[in-house]
């Protein structure tokens, strides 16, 4: 039997604000446990939340973003169930009346085409805290910095058809996230993860299958390995005549399997109303104009003008493009050096090269896009070679100085004086008599030797072109 | 100087006849001597209180004092107070020091009140009769085998037995007005975030609010002027401009029109208490006012839709005392489960059990609809029957409660009969208007309160109303039996 993939996914994002959703605590991460809890955080009695209003403009901003509806008004609900990591007892988060309702975005797919995948609905919400169960030998530690720290959980349509596709779709939010700078995407640090809710059928039948939701995965290959494995196990079950139940799945890369964490039966019944505590969001319009007009610009309409604008090639302005960050370092770089296609290499190949081994990312470069206009300059002014320019950037990274401090400190400026280069290369004829002889005798290939030998003799700062030039006309005067 | 005023004391501090530090004292001794016998504190701050005397001392003495600068006063033990135990009259919070202060705590630490301690009360709020404390029933000063009301039993308690001269209590369901009623003291209900939330443990967030007990309006409306205020802590609180409360009391009630509607007067009431009322009614005429029979056809759905909505959230508001940060613990738990379950069924009294049950069956799957959202709707229709009659007159009036104070134990073990005891308090709550009780003929020598309900944010008014009566008539200056000389 052909089989059919349906899946759907809820991405949390964590809002990049300053404070948490309810509280003025900082969301700052890798803090001391429990240091950015306040008495709100830790939900001692009396205590009340206040809404973070800058979180609602970040919820706002995304709506706008994917071209959906945003309500005038939204309300909180609490979500009730009890863990040591959920001080109130309830999370606060959005049930009937979600802040951001249906939208939808386009995902490319591998032959080219676009699909559209309808986005139905966002919702902000508390995180609860981390439990660790590691720390303490029969014991329990909580650590409540990340309680209360914003999330915009983002339910997608069931449209997605297959695990490249709910990848494609992830990608394609986690981008958006970060250029709207609401959500620093971070995926180690948990700022960015997701559910992804898995059933099969028969091909072409109109009803769902049963689906499984595989739990808080943060990463991009995890979710596609994920996806797969369990569609693979679901009709595994089917075929051999078992069922599938509906259930909280976990994917554990290590052992590359999903197991069951809790069933149907077990699910809690959270018992949602809204918070009392909290009055109903209005959303006004003067707020959506000021959200709109901060809108920056999208990914998709950057790129296409980066290859109007640059004469970028497809693939270059798709890699500029895919973080706010690089497109930012890029278009900095091309329009102070007003070399687009050279800064689309520099950016997308050392720059990019040095970032992906120290792990970072381009906000936090070692060598600034001002750094990087000048070491371009220094090549196009033909002050250094290509070769050169690279050890250059090294030195830049290093923390070594500036372009124009480390060219004049090690000597790096190319020798394009033609009586300097000339010397040289009298001094290596006469030094290699024998050689001489023989390239004069017809063994061409001597020529490379003559060559390599100036530019050692220059220490690789003779202008190569000069070198060639003058040496054709020595050798075979 | 247990029976002056506010201003009165105010005056003398002033006038340098006493110091705050001897007025602390004066009601500290009070206590010590006759609390015994009333259980209306469960915690006594006497080093807390005189030391803030000697600074208000200081300030009376530098010309840098307020109105209230150094009159002592009692915090109902629902407010949180920083370094000082906040029980909620639980033996879940027994061993709770709140880390921080109540806005309510530090509006009034500002003002320079001494605070002398924290008043019993129901536990954490649930009772009409101030018997389901953890730390015992409170008496009532009128007579010792009764209950003084509830929740704020202890407060209410407290100033009728001039063991303060104000308290602060909270009012989810009647928990101001009833034990004023049956203590004969006045006690304000404000309108719903008039006063902030913040640090006042929720019993009902839509329903509570903070509010005063003295022994008379224009001592509320001074203290209550302290207390009120946007409160940018409490999302609820209101943003409506604050006033100085005292400023209309004397204002002539010529021509008011009070809205009498006969609901509050139907099968129930005490016949004793019906008298009363009517009186007071009478005195009202007399000052120049006019009385129209009014309807608030919905007032009987006030006690289902209260104990739908109240129940659901507390079931919610009380999930955070779960053993794991503060509270009690049980002992050697076997694993988590074990911890919440033995930690709560220990820590929790079986009235707040029993509203926790309650509130959780309304809530789930399958039943909220029915339970929650029809509760809901008629709390609608409740508040409409209000907004409707306030079109015709400016305050309503009617008993606070169906009878004088009833017997300890009397109805502690029948729910039913003691949620009845609030038909005519709860539908204010639930519309978030607010109330006054103020003391009118006793009957067979017990207090009874006339309720006055106010349009939203005419507090002023309501304290002028009751200002006034209470210049023509002096029940609220009666004192029970060896509490007042």
């Amino acid at each position: 039997m052909e089989w059919e993939t349906v899946i759907g996914l809820e991405i949390h994002a964590q809002l990049s604000t300053k404070s948490k959703l309810f509280s003025g605590s900082s969301t700052a991460y890798g803090s001391e446990p429990n240091t950015q809890a306040n008495v709100v955080d830790l939900a001692m009695p009396g205590v009340l939340p206040v809404l973070n209003t800058d979180a609602v403009r970040k919820a706002v901003m995304f709506g706008l973003a994917i071209d959906a509806e945003v309500p005038d008004i939204s309300v909180f609900a609490r979500k009730n169930y009890f863990y040591p990591d959920l001080p109130q007892g309830y999370q606060i988060s959005q049930f009937d009346k979600p802040i951001v309702g249906l939208g939808h975005l386009d995902i490319e797919l591998e032959n080219g085409e676009t699909k559209r995948i309808g986005v139905t609905r966002a919702h902000l919400e508390q995180d609860a805290g981390k439990s660790l169960h590691e720390d303490f030998a029969g014991q329990t530690g909580v650590d409540l910095n990340r309680s209360g720290t914003p999330l915009l959980e983002i339910v997608s349509e069931p449209d997605l058809s297959n695990a490249k596709e709910a990848v494609a779709y992830m990608r394609k939010i986690h981008t958006l996230v970060q250029f709207l700078g609401i959500c620093d995407g971070n995926m180690q640090e948990g700022s960015f993860r997701c559910d992804a809710n898995v059933s099969v059928r028969p091909k072409g039948q109109a009803k769902l299958g049963t689906r499984a939701e595989l739990k808080n995965i943060n990463s991009f290959k995890f979710v596609e390995r994920g996806i797969n494995i369990e569609v693979e196990r679901q009709i595994d079950l089917i075929e051999a005549g078992g069922t599938v139940v509906q259930e909280t799945r976990l994917f554990d890369p290590d052992k590359d399997e999903t197991r069951s964490m809790r069933s149907k039966e077990e699910a809690n019944d959270y018992r949602y109303f809204p918070d009392p505590d909290l009055l109903p969001v209005a959303i006004t319009q003067e707020l959506r104009d000021s959200v709109r007009a901060e809108l920056p610009e999208l990914p998709e309409i950057k790129k296409q003008r980066f290859i109007d604008q640059f004469e970028l090639s497809e693939f270059d302005a798709g890699v500029l493009t895919s973080s706010r960050a690089s497109s930012d370092y890029f278009e900095i770089v091309a329009l102070a050096t007003g070399e687009a296609k050279l800064s689309a290499n520099w950016v997308n190949g050392e720059l990019a090269s040095h970032l992906n081994k120290a792990e970072l990312d381009f906000a936090d470069s070692k060598v600034t896009p001002e750094q990087l206009t000048s070491l371009i300059k220094r090549i196009t002014d033909n002050t250094i070679s290509g070769s050169t320019a690279k050890a250059v950037f090294e030195a830049i990274w290093n923390g070594e100085g500036d372009t124009d401090q480390i060219i004049e400190a090690k000597g790096l400026k190319k020798i394009t004086d033609t009586g300097a280069i000339e010397a040289i290369i009298d001094g290596i004829i006469e030094a290699n008599p024998g050689q001489y002889e023989q390239y004069r005798s017809g063994k061409d290939k001597l020529f490379g030797f003559f060559v390599g030998q100036t530019m050692k003799a220059s220490k690789g700062q003779a202008d190569p072109a000069e070198v060639n030039r003058l040496l054709k006309s020595k050798l075979d005067a | 100087m247990h029976n002056k005023s506010l201003t009165e004391l105010a005056a003398d501090l002033r006038a340098g006849a006493y110091t705050s530090v001897e007025l602390t004292q004066h009601f500290l001794d009070r206590i010590e001597k006759h609390d015994g016998s009333l259980n209306s504190f469960i915690t006594v701050t006497a080093d807390i209180a005189l030391a803030q005397a000697a600074e208000a001392d200081a300030q009376i003495a530098a010309g840098t004092a307020g109105p209230l600068t150094g009159i002592p006063m009692a915090h109902k033990d629902i407010f949180c107070t920083d370094g000082v135990k906040t029980s909620c009259g639980s033996k879940m919070l027994d061993n709770f020091i709140s880390p921080y202060d109540a806005t309510v705590v530090e509006k009034l630490k500002a003002a320079g009140m001494p605070m002398l301690g924290k008043t019993n009360m129901d536990e954490f709020a649930m009772g009409s009769s101030n018997e389901t404390s953890f730390y015992g029933a409170v008496k009532n000063p009128w007579d010792t085998d009764r209950v003084p009301g509830g929740s704020s039993g202890g407060s209410a308690a407290a100033v009728a037995a001039r063991l303060a001269p104000i308290t602060t209590g909270s009012d989810t369901g009647g928990s101001i007005r009833q034990p004023a009623s049956l203590t004969g003291i006045t006690g304000i209900k404000p309108t719903y975030g008039r006063v902030s939330r913040f640090g006042m443990i929720a019993y009902a967030s839509s329903l509570d609010q903070g509010g005063v007990f003295a022994r008379d309006a224009a001592d509320c409306a001074l203290v209550l002027s302290a207390m009120s205020g946007f409160d940018e802590k409490d999302s609820t609180s209101s943003e409506e401009e604050n006033v100085d409360f005292t400023s209309s009391l004397d204002k002539s009630l010529d021509g008011l029109r009070i809205g009498v509607p006969k609901e509050y007067f139907g099968e129930g009431l005490d016949e004793g208490v019906s008298t009363s009322i009517k009186a007071a009614l009478e005195q009202y005429k007399a000052l120049g006012a006019e009385i129209v029979e009014i309807e608030l056809p919905n007032t009987g759905l006030a006690i289902p839709s209260y104990y739908v909505i109240a129940p659901a959230e507390c079931s919610a508001n009380l999930s955070r005392m779960d053993g794991v940060r503060y509270g009690h613990r049980c002992e050697n738990p076997v694993d988590l489960e074990d911890m919440y379950k033995r930690s709560r069924s220990e820590g929790f009294g079986s009235e707040v059990k029993r509203r926790i049950m309650v509130g959780t069956y309304a809530l789930s799957a399958g039943y909220y609809d029915a339970y929650y959202i029809k509760a809901q709707k008629v709390r609608r229709k409740i508040k409409e029957d209000f907004v409707k009659a306030f079109e015709n007159v400016d305050v309503i009036m009617g008993p606070v409660a169906p009878t004088t104070a009833f017997k300890v134990g009397e109805k502690k073990d029948d729910p039913v009969s003691m949620y009845l005891s609030d038909i005519y308090t709860l539908a204010v709550n639930l519309a978030g208007l607010p109330a006054i009780s103020v003391p009118v003929e006793p009957v067979a020598g017990l207090p009874v309160g006339l309720q006055i309900i106010g349009n939203y944010f005419d507090e002023s008014r309501l304290l002028n109303v009751a200002h006034q009566f209470q210049q023509a008539t002096d029940w609220h200056k009666q004192s029970p039996e060896g509490f007042g000389g």
